[in-house]
């Protein structure tokens, strides 16, 4: 049976503070929430949005350099951006694809989008964006216990 | 093949130059800088790869056993072309020459799982929004949104495919992403019976959707040969890995490149001599290497890789639909080597589908289930090459090793790289045929990107972040002044100024 909530974590474990979204689906897991799933990948892609099916409300998580710190949620509702380089499709855009794809509204999805601050190759996340994260974690574990979002 | 274009004559005063930064659409962030005159004659063109060069120095002084698996982190779309290269490299450093049936089987079921998806993913998602559409068509609707909008059912199969692709990779590797599937010597699991079913289920479709899309991309050709014939055409000699019996085979095989006309240059040459048929040039304008055989030199030893080349180097494919429709490619081209930049889309297409009937035959094989997946250990050697036809092309990785088993040197070729001349060639005849002596416009600058595109380049970049891969076209003036800049990112197109 698929999980009503869904975690969508990306980026590049071996790039110093891009491997936040995945520590943070990580941290999820080990959780065991009943309901809940969490997957991970390299970036958003467009058969993402056939994960999407089923689910009563989704959470796309990413680091990012340009939010507030330590981090920042948003809903996000489906759009047709430019976002369609094959490695930066945004979740909007993934929306969009399985409204276009399933012919039905997408399930309600926020954005958590956690600072950071080096992608180096090879290093560890950062202390700062770790901070960052276990902020972002007790933030999520609120939210994930909530059964209706206002 | 001469490098026409590469570097604007000392004589020609008061250029302006336009930057196509970053390239959209491909993998990673490439660059293009085109130089015009008053009169809009364009007078240089050189594509740039921003590519980071640090990953073969963080594979060093690694345990040789973690590389498989590092190795995947180069980059969120070919992972599984670096994770079996490495291991095919891997497999002779700790002396294995043969892997067991089910290892080998199971290797290239992920590998074709690989294959299909990636090519899925540029097909549909990132090549057919320009080729439905046109490429001068409106900006918003060139995308994969704008395909599902338009044509659902084939942005439909397109995601269908690729998560098909995923789902093979996932029981092969054991996980969606950074999977473990494949070691030094063998692999650390199998299939089991459900995994098989599973997949079984849905493959006869997916088989039958990649010979629709072979359809697709070879009725856009009869329809409009002027356009796909032509369309940054140029000759060039190309190379890949053929069988021992010269038939089409992308997990394993020796090397063979053919001239502009179709001749052999040389054939079933072993793989672990590939430094000396090969020279890596350096060029000061670009971060990425120019690799040619040194049997032709710098000038005339420059090649392609990738589909269009594997399909016209190999004598036959081994599966019944996709030898059906190599062999009307052949015929197309009059049963000469066929050079136009857009029949790599033809050919992504025909591997599509020698990838899905490929896989359809491997999960009819027992072995998958097998228990015997390592080969004996053999002699320790310090060194080994590990060579696979990766979507893209020919993927090259290299390992020495010492005694206590740390990495001393890694050195990895990959397909877009020996691709580079090429696709530098392809953009410098599209901007003779389309821009040259014409007010550039995005639809015009479009043509260069869809030329690079063709080649599905994969620039290695992994790294993302929210709000970080803008497209900006800038205008300067020989004083270096800014004209004019246009801006495409993720809220749109504007002009800066």
């Amino acid at each position: 049976m698929t999980a009503p909530v869904l975690v969508f974590a990306w980026g590049n474990p071996s790039r110093g503070d891009d491997a936040l979204g995945p520590r943070f689906a990580e941290a999820i897991e080990a959780l065991a929430l009943p309901g809940v799933e969490c997957l991970t990948d390299f970036q958003l892609q467009v058969e993402h949005a056939l994960d999407l099916k089923g689910r009563q409300r989704v959470l796309f998580v990413d680091a990012s350099l340009s939010a507030s710190t330590p981090f920042q949620v948003s809903p996000v509702q489906p759009a047709r951006d430019a976002s369609f380089t094959s490695h930066a499709m945004s979740p909007a855009a993934v929306l969009q694809t399985y409204r276009d794809v399933e012919g039905e509204s997408p399930p309600p999805a926020w954005q958590l989008a956690i600072r950071g601050e080096a992608w180096e190759l090879g290093a560890e996340p950062s202390t700062q964006a770790l901070a960052h994260l276990a902020a972002a974690l007790r933030w999520a574990e609120e939210w994930l216990a909530t059964e209706t979002i206002a | 093949m001469s490098f026409e274009l590469e570097t604007a004559p000392a004589t020609a005063q008061n250029l302006r130059r336009v930057a196509i930064d970053p390239v959209s659409r491909v993998e990673g962030h490439g660059k293009v800088t085109i130089l015009l005159d008053d009169q809009h004659r364009v007078h240089q063109v050189r594509l740039h790869i921003v590519e980071f060069r640090g990953f073969e120095r963080f594979i060093q002084g690694r345990p040789y056993w973690e590389v498989p698996v590092m190795v995947q982190r180069l980059c969120g779309i070919c992972p599984v072309s670096h994770h079996l290269a490495a291991s095919k490299a891997l497999d002779l450093v700790v002396g294995v020459d043969k892997l067991t049936p089910t290892a080998e089987k199971l290797r290239r079921l992920m590998h074709y799982g690989q294959i299909l998806q990636s090519h899925a993913l540029n097909f549909f998602h990132l090549s057919s929004p320009d080729l439905l559409f046109g490429f001068d068509a409106e900006v918003g609707k060139r995308n994969i949104i704008g395909v599902a909008e338009a044509h659902p059912d084939i942005a439909k199969k397109g995601i269908l495919l690729r998560k098909f692709g995923q789902e093979v990779i996932r029981v092969t590797a054991g996980k969606r992403v950074h999977g473990t599937g494949s070691v030094p010597g063998g692999v650390n699991r199998s299939l089991t019976r459900e995994e098989r079913d599973l997949l079984l289920k849905d493959i006869y479709q997916m088989v039958a959707w990649s010979r629709d899309a072979v359809n697709i991309i070879k009725q856009l050709h009869q329809q409009n040969p002027a356009l796909y014939d032509h369309f940054g055409t140029f000759r060039s000699n190309f190379m890949g890995l053929v069988a021992p019996d010269g038939s089409l085979d992308l997990y394993h095989g020796a090397l063979r490149a053919r001239d502009a006309d179709g001749k052999i240059l040389f054939d079933q040459v072993d793989y672990q001599t590939y430094n000396q048929l090969i020279t890596e040039e350096v060029k000061p304008w670009s971060y990425m290497k120019f690799p040619f055989l040194n049997l032709l030199g710098p000038e005339e030893g420059w090649y392609k890789v990738g589909p269009l080349a594997r399909v016209q180097n190999c004598d036959s494919i081994p599966t019944p639909f996709a030898e059906h429709e190599r062999k009307e490619l052949v015929a197309y081209a009059g049963h000469k080597p066929l050079h136009a930049t857009l029949a790599y889309h033809w050919a992504r297409m025909i591997e599509m589908l020698f990838a899905a009937e490929t896989i359809k035959d491997l999960l009819h094989d027992d072995d998958l289930e097998g228990h015997d997946l390592m080969a004996p250990a053999g002699e320790r050697r310090r060194e080994g090459v590990g060579v696979i036809e990766a979507p893209r092309g020919t993927l090259f990785h290299h390992y020495q090793v010492a005694d206590n088993d740390l990495v001393t040197m890694a050195n990895l070729i990959v397909s877009t790289t020996n691709n580079n001349q090429a696709m530098n060639t392809a953009v410098r005849e599209v901007a003779k045929q389309y821009l040259d002596g014409r007010e550039i416009t995005e639809g015009l600058l479009n043509h260069i990107e869809v030329a690079i595109r063709a080649f599905d380049p994969c620039l290695s970049c992994a790294t993302h972040a929210l709000g970080q891969m803008p497209l900006e076209v800038s205008l300067v003036d020989a004083e270096g002044t800014v004209i004019d800049r246009v801006c495409r990112d993720q809220g749109g197109v504007q002009h800066l100024s």
